[in-house]
């Protein structure tokens, strides 16, 4: 299954390229350089021609399944197209060519590229101030809850020692919490998904931090009494973070801070089209009140006049990514907003329209725990006597990237669906049917999917059991 | 799915087995077959206090990570040290090899015997 790795390839002394003959005479490195700069022994370089290079990484290129490739409904990640114009701008040479310790003064169209999309975001959210060095979701999480710490901690409050976070959460929010140094407590549901209000009147006290929502939350619904949630909050001096990892469905609709929203984070990777990359990189931006805004993170892009400089911020938590963050990512998400301008909200208007469509063909065969109209994605369940598992495993061989399953946690067998509003309708009716289809297969047979793909089903309960790892 | 008439359950699905002043805990059939294959066990120090409702440990499967909750309180006497590298048997024999820990107790309250925990069962399915 593996390919040999490219270094085991060719051989030694082979060369991708022929040069023409040394016409110049050949000087002894050890003269020109001096000692501590030189190897005791070469770099261990793939000794291969060219059409083994290309043809390596073409192939691997093949294995991967992505976006680019295949429709990939996987919920809360946002996997919408990445568009090519986004790449035109970041493959700008006066762009790609910048080194990041380029002097501010060489580099004032990057920092007047950084400083608009924090007003694009500010807008978006409401919320005044940004930061975009967080390098993802989960650490943009993390940053907005060490600046509500360092706040209390500033103001000489040292009796907030928890966090609140419903059931539906991302797994990184209660994460988050700890990380930082809180103890994450659980808050139940009502009988539409929603934090459950009353719950969370008698859970809330002085030592109460903050409470961390998703809005629209995991299983699709929109948090309809979140302003009656950030008033509980802010009546015991605790504060409302966002998390951001939905904003799908708000651009234009809903306004965080108009909420009650204190602090929440972007991630430019899912609502602003910005590539996934296997895991990196990302971007998690911030937004949050003037109240937070001193402890963001060093540096933010300020302006005077036509001057843009890195400025830290009075009472910041410090550095949270190298350099400047991931300043092509930033760049992508700048473009993608700028060419939808005032019209973002038709993203958001077709990606619930998308997810409903999907909710409304399924229902029936599939078990809608929350029906009603969702947001921008929809969670259901399998036909009864079926496997989550297995309708994913089978939806492998029909040339799709399965939803997320297994999550929400509140939800048995939950498959949980975003189509994105970048999918046609002819796309999503194709992958209805394979839904449908799978519906009415045998589950015993469905056991064995998927039965076409390079591998068959692997064994994870034994992989998790007997882990291997190596870094 | 089985429910042996001599144990004790609780909501949360776990399963008490009461000899003198040691309660035997573990979870239920229902509830490992919820979870799917059990990958990994946390268990608590042996000698640690327990009040009835603590989160005592957690059980990682391959779908989710569930906390375990002390159904009666008391003092760990013992913890099925097997689970570490056999997280399976909790899968394979839920009522037997797959016991999670022991409490020296004579805590009896709130308790579902076997008729109930059955008739929870009915209803949340």
């Amino acid at each position: 299954m593996l390919d040999n790795l490219i270094r085991t390839k060719g051989r030694e002394g082979r060369r991708g390229y022929t040069l023409p003959k040394n016409d110049v005479g050949e000087t002894d490195l050890r003269k020109v350089l001096p000692k501590e700069a030189l190897r005791k022994e070469g770099p261990r370089l793939a000794e291969v021609d060219e059409p083994t290079v290309v043809r390596h990484y073409t192939n691997l290129s093949r294995r991967n399944w992505g976006i680019d490739t295949n429709f990939y409904p996987l919920g809360s990640c946002t996997m919408k197209h990445n568009p090519r114009a986004n790449e035109v701008a970041a493959n700008t040479p006066a762009f790609a060519g910048l080194h990041p310790l380029q002097p501010e003064a060489q580099a004032q169209g990057a920092l007047k590229v950084m400083h608009e999309l924090q007003g694009f975001l500010s807008e978006v959210s409401g919320l005044p101030a940004v930061s975009l060095q967080p390098l993802a979701g989960a650490q943009g999480e993390l940053t907005s809850i060490l600046m509500v710490k360092k706040f209390f901690e500033d103001n000489g409050d040292d009796g907030r020692t928890t966090v609140l976070v419903p059931s539906t959460a991302h797994g990184t929010n209660p994460a988050t919490a700890s990380m930082a140094g809180f103890a994450a407590k659980e808050i139940g549901l009502d009988e539409h998904g929603c934090v459950d209000v009353d719950e969370l009147r008698e859970m809330v006290d002085g030592t109460t931090a903050a409470l961390m929502i998703t809005n629209p939350n995991t299983c699709g619904v929109f948090e309809r009494n979140i302003k009656e949630i950030s008033d509980v909050l802010h009546e015991a001096g605790a504060f409302l973070y966002m998390d951001g990892a939905n904003m799908n469905a708000n651009l234009g609709r809903m306004r965080p801070a108009e909420a009650g929203v204190d602090v929440m984070h972007f991630n430019l990777h899912k609502t602003f089209s910005t590539p996934h990359g296997g895991g990196g990189p990302g971007c998690g931006a911030i937004a949050c009140s003037e109240t937070l805004a001193p402890f963001r993170p060093d540096p933010a892009v300020e302006r005077d006049g036509d001057i843009y400089s890195f400025v830290r911020p009075a009472g910041s938590i410090g550095r949270v990514a190298g350099f400047h963050g991931n300043f092509g990512q930033m760049l992508r998400a700048w473009n993608y907003i700028k060419m939808h301008g005032p019209d973002l909200r038709d993203v958001t208007d077709m990606a619930v329209l998308n997810a409903n469509y999907v909710r409304a063909r399924l229902g029936g065969t599939y078990g809608v725990p929350y029906d009603e109209l969702c947001k921008h994605e929809v969670v259901v369940q399998p036909p009864k006597g079926m496997k989550a598992l297995d309708i994913a495993k089978g939806l492998i061989d029909h040339g799709y990237h399965p939803p997320t399953i297994y999550f929400p946690l509140v939800v048995k067998e939950a498959m949980l669906i975003e189509p994105t509003e970048t999918e046609s309708k002819e796309t999503l009716d194709d992958f209805v049917g394979a839904l449908l289809e799978l519906a009415e297969s045998n589950a015993e047979e469905l056991e064995e999917a998927p039965a076409h793909a390079p591998t068959r089903r692997l064994d994870e309960a034994r992989a998790a059991r007997q882990l291997k790892a190596r870094w | 799915m089985s429910v042996p008439g001599d144990l004790q359950y609780t909501k949360s699905h776990e399963w008490v087995r009461v000899e003198g002043d040691v309660a035997t805990v573990g979870i239920t059939e229902h509830a490992q077959d919820e979870l799917g294959d059990v990958v990994f066990v946390e268990l608590p120090e042996q000698g640690a206090t327990l009040e009835a409702g603590d989160s005592f440990g957690a059980v990682e499967s391959v779908k989710a990570v569930s906390d375990l909750y002390a159904p009666v309180g008391g003092e760990v006497v013992e913890v099925n040290g097997a689970l570490e590298n056999n997280p399976e048997k909790i899968n394979e024999d839920p009522y037997g090899e797959g016991w999670i820990l022991k409490l020296q107790t004579s805590d009896r309250a709130d308790l579902l015997s076997a008729a109930e925990y059955e008739k929870l069962l009915e209803e949340e399915s």
